[in-house]
């Protein structure tokens, strides 16, 4: 009786009631998100690859100058440059491996029945959810000489940590390790949660040790998830700016996003600007793609 | 239903019309945010009071001073009716049109001899000497030192100290005894130390520190005329106040190598250091018991001579200008004139800005109002400027990154970081076409 109503409306009712048609849909919610990602997504980029091949200054008046690819070869031939990428290399390298040691390490142990083990996680979770404009400062305090806690809890006198350009770049890895490890925890215990208990059982039977367990059962099973949090956490530490910018400015932590800040907001070369910013984002798409790469044989294993 | 419609379009066009009036009657000045835009806010309420125009200063932290301004600018904004610029913005601001040519406002009002000659050298004109006006000198600036009396006045400190170097105690005339001094008051393990310098990289304070020793050593950066930086930047005597400047960086408190206006007064504030650098603009502060503890005991001189004797100092300030892409230029120009005004001026000077116009600077009521005004109508005669071309940003990038690692962390010679950085200008010149 109810399939003999419904064939009996006409397809605008049938459509009201269901609520929205694909129709509607399409035309209230897809199609303006597709023209917002066009005119502030798409449209920059193109228009920014464009301004990469000309010598334009955004602080002059004069008209952009079409220069071919000198910017590109002029970036790539410059040292100070590639100083900035050897220099945002190590920073990714330290940074990211920590918070994975961190990270994953902090999850093995919640990963247990511990008590107050939510209200743990919680806590544990805090750094990651504060602004790193926050951090910055409140680290910039912390590693003070004079007065910062760090030197007095681990007695180390009046050492230096952002003044010396040798130890800056891992004062601000630590910090990032420190704010991001709770986010690689959270992925990894997501991964440690989902290990079919069983096998633990079978190995347990099998008499298996503990290293032989977490190497053939448990990295082998979160390695896919642990993999996710590398690729987030490398894409970002490329990127890393703020904390960089607010903690120091020693020559040695001017990783490649300062360095394209200045150029582009302090020296006003927008064209090589955007030449840089189309490198480096080349470099991440490479990196990134690498990443999945390994992922996808991770995840055919 | 004609009647109706006409009566209408008179009322929106009426509406119009007394919009753009009441528009007319309010003027935005950009600045950053310190003492003196407060001072400024004060002065301009006087001119609303006095012509009804409402005039705001705007301001935003120093950090983000440049970098909005010229958004703005680049936009062609109208947000600004006239910004308080930095001296270094006047060539890339006039040759891209961002500020209105007040050459002829200028010379009607014969500003040439009115103004603090080095204002208007470094705050006005550009190119040099080419007698072209883009900004009307606002607010004089120029670094000065602050010192502890009370440390300095000290019988047995003085005793101790002329047993050790062989002369008295006093405010350093030279920078080799501003050295001596530093060294002596350097004393770690009772958490005092010797001296407070400029050492920020991220924009000018390091470079504004280092030209301080460079001109006092009778040095320049270049040669302004032709862009010649080749023995010149990299010239012995920049090379031993460098080195200098390097020297001083060992007497200051740990964890000095990122500090400017800020960290400076604390080291008076705070009981850090015996002796501090900062412009004049913030030394309101340290004479200030609210802000100060040691106010009573805060005394200042200006920047001591070098070898030579030669005595210069690094250039801060700033000078007015209008915006090309205001809407209120003409009553812009009004407040100019109004600015001007001798009586303005002096005002400007009691409420704390640092007035550039001769005839205030050389009254004795002006070098008597404060303990450091005679020190900074001294300076403000023997002053000099970065380079004002419009590729500065890269340049003080260039020179921030060649002389930061020497001055502090010793990293290879001052030599060697004032070659790189001649090779590094000439690039640029070369790339510019201005060489």
């Amino acid at each position: 009786m109810a399939t003999v109503v419904m064939t009996s409306l006409d397809a605008k009712s049938r459509a009201a009631s269901r609520g929205m048609s694909d129709i509607s849909i399409r035309n209230l919610f897809i199609i303006p998100t597709i023209l917002f990602l066009i005119v502030f997504n798409i449209f920059p980029l193109i228009y920014s690859l464009g301004y990469s091949f000309t010598d334009f200054r955004a602080s002059s008046n004069a008209p952009a100058k079409f220069v071919g690819l000198r910017n590109y070869r002029e970036l790539l031939n410059d040292i100070f440059i590639w100083s900035n990428f050897a220099i945002t290399a190590k920073y990714v390298i330290v940074s990211v491996t920590g918070q994975v040691i961190v990270g994953f390490g902090t999850a093995m142990l919640l990963n247990r029945d511990i008590p107050l083990k939510g209200l743990l996680t919680t806590l544990l979770l805090l750094p990651m959810m504060l602004s790193m404009a926050v951090v910055g400062l409140f680290w910039k305090l912390l590693y003070d000489p004079s007065f910062g806690i760090i030197n007095y809890t681990l007695g180390l006198g009046s050492f230096e940590w952002l003044s010396n350009p040798d130890m800056a770049l891992y004062a601000v890895a630590i910090t990032d390790i420190w704010m991001w490890s709770p986010f690689v925890m959270l992925l990894s215990l997501a991964g440690l949660s989902a290990v079919p208990k069983h096998l633990y059982e079978a190995a347990a039977i099998d008499r298996a040790g503990p290293f032989y367990t977490f190497f053939r059962i448990t990295l082998p099973l979160v390695a896919p998830i642990l993999m996710i949090a590398i690729i987030f956490r490398t894409m970002e530490a490329f990127k890393t700016f703020d904390l960089a910018y607010i903690l120091t400015s020693q020559p040695t932590t001017e990783v490649i996003s300062i360095r394209l800040y200045k150029m582009a907001f302090q020296e006003w070369q927008t064209g090589r600007s955007c030449a840089l910013a189309y490198i480096v984002l080349i470099m991440v798409l490479a990196i990134t793609n690498i990443y999945v790469k390994y992922l996808n044989k991770v995840k055919e294993r | 239903m004609r009647k109706t419609m006409t009566g209408l379009l008179a009322g929106v066009g009426l509406m119009l019309a007394c919009g753009t009036a009441a528009q007319a009657q309010e003027l935005t000045i950009f600045w950053a945010e310190w003492d003196p835009a407060n001072y400024l806010q004060e002065l301009v309420n006087e001119y609303e009071a006095e012509s009804g125009v409402k005039v705001t200063v705007e301001t935003t932290p120093w950090a983000d001073f440049q970098t909005k301004a010229f958004t703005e600018f680049n936009a062609k904004g109208s947000a600004y009716d006239m910004v308080v610029g930095d001296s270094q913005w006047i060539g890339a601001a006039s040759e891209a049109g961002h500020y209105v040519d007040l050459t002829d406002f200028f010379n009607k009002h014969k500003l040439n001899e009115v103004m603090a000659p080095a204002t208007v050298k470094y705050y006005a004109e550009y190119p040099a000497n080419s007698g072209k006006y883009w900004s009307i000198p606002a607010e004089g600036d120029a670094v000065g030192w602050a010192y502890r009396k009370d440390w300095f006045e000290d019988p047995k400190e003085m005793e101790a100290f002329k047993a050790k170097y062989g002369y008295d105690l006093a405010p350093p005339k030279t920078w080799a005894e501003m050295r001596d001094i530093a060294e002596f008051f350097h004393r770690p393990d009772e958490k005092r130390y010797g001296i407070a310098i400029y050492t920020d990289n991220s924009y000018d304070g390091l470079v504004m520190g280092v030209e301080n020793a460079i001109f006092s050593y009778g040095g320049e950066l270049g040669d302004y005329q032709n862009y010649k930086v080749d023995g010149i930047i990299n010239s012995e005597k920049n090379v031993k106040a460098l080195e200098m400047y390097r020297e001083l960086y060992g007497f200051t408190p740990p964890g000095w190598a990122k500090t400017f206006f800020v960290e400076n007064n604390q080291a008076i504030t705070e009981n850090l250091a015996a002796m501090s650098m900062n412009y004049f603009a913030f030394f309101p502060a340290l004479v200030n018991e609210a802000s100060n503890p040691n106010a009573k005991v805060t005394g200042f001189f200006a920047n001591p001579a070098g070898p030579g004797g030669d005595q210069f100092a690094a250039l801060g300030g700033q000078g007015i200008s209008i915006v090309s892409y205001s809407e209120n230029q003409e009553e812009a120009m009004k407040f100019l004139e109004w600015f001007i005004k001798d009586e303005t001026q002096k005002r400007w000077a009691e409420l704390g800005g640092y007035t550039a116009s001769a005839k205030v600077l050389e009254s004795p009521e002006f070098q008597n109002a404060t303990p450091y005004n005679k020190a900074f109508y001294e300076t403000m005669f023997k002053v000099k400027d970065f380079w004002a071309t419009p590729e500065y940003a890269e340049l003080l990038i260039q020179m921030n990154q060649r002389i930061y690692p020497f001055v502090t962390a010793g990293v290879g010679t001052a030599k060697e970081a004032l070659d790189a950085l001649a090779k590094d200008w000439n690039t640029t010149f070369k790339k510019y076409g201005r060489q």
